[in-house]
């Protein structure tokens, strides 16, 4: 049948980056905005290591893509924890009303 | 063969989740969902040959991200409550503006002549290549990825505790 090519690869990664744009913006809740960008960190991850395998499996950029998955993991912590403090002191984190970066 | 098939199931079942963690009512579905998303990811991972980081990714996403992340979901709401489901706007114009942007991004990803290298190199797994590559050429932005992680976490704990 079809053999499964690179182009294949960059559908469903281009997919899954509309699909994280799409919840940034029509999403008000924060930690789903978050969740949205882990799709399309993911996306950009699928993109690296497709180009790679089909350059006969270049490593650099499985180091890229590993250096992207710790930054994910940064980012995860220190967003969530602001969005704790937001909801400690504006009792929502719904982002369009929060308008104040400080009480 | 096999390769195909589990190409597409591991794309459909990371899509479908993905359509899932945008369009779900309420935020718990959305994160299980998500679940399922960085497994198929993995999955993908596993078939372009990157064991490595499909393992990181199943160690640092789900068993890190994503418990994080319901974490939140538990910690600002509470789970009995109405409020839990959230709201979606502007739906129809993001929906067309994102659809038309996919549809630009695919077209060109068909219609460009690719240069593909199906055969790879006869290695038994990553791991060990990738050791050796992050401890010589890439050392020092592998420091400064120490660093930022520890950096990190201080800041979020002293952001969450104020």
């Amino acid at each position: 049948m079809f053999e499964i090519g690179l182009t294949h690869y960059l559908i469903v990664s281009a997919i899954l980056f509309s699909l994280g744009v799409l919840a940034l913006s029509i999403r008000r809740n924060a930690v789903l905005m978050l969740m949205g960008v882990e799709l399309i960190l993911n996306s950009a991850n699928i993109n690296l290591l497709a180009f790679s395998r089909y350059k006969g499996l270049a490593l650099e950029a499985h180091v890229f893509a590993l250096f992207v998955i710790i930054l994910a993991a940064a980012e995860a912590a220190v967003a969530l924890a602001i969005v704790l403090h937001i909801y400690r002191t504006n009792n929502t984190i719904e982002a369009d009303r929060i308008s104040a970066l400080k009480e | 063969m096999e390769m195909t098939i589990l190409f597409y199931v591991f794309a459909v079942l990371t899509v479908g989740s993905a359509f899932a963690v945008v369009f779900a009512r309420s935020l718990i579905y959305s994160a299980f969902s998500l679940l399922f998303t960085f497994m198929g990811v993995a999955g993908l991972y596993v078939l372009l040959s990157a064991d490595f980081i499909a393992v990181a990714q199943i160690m640092v996403y789900i068993g890190g991200i994503l418990i994080l992340l319901v974490f939140g979901v538990m910690l600002t709401r509470q789970v009995t409550d109405v409020e839990i489901r959230t709201s979606a706007f502007r739906t129809l114009p993001a929906t067309v503006v994102v659809g038309l942007a996919l549809g630009t991004l695919i077209v060109i990803f068909i219609r460009t002549k690719w240069m593909q290298v199906h055969t790879i190199p006869d290695i038994e797994g990553t791991t060990m290549e990738l050791g050796e590559l992050l401890l010589t050429t890439f050392v020092l932005p592998f420091e400064v990825a120490g660093i930022l992680l520890l950096v990190a976490i201080m800041g979020a704990a002293l952001i969450a505790r104020r």
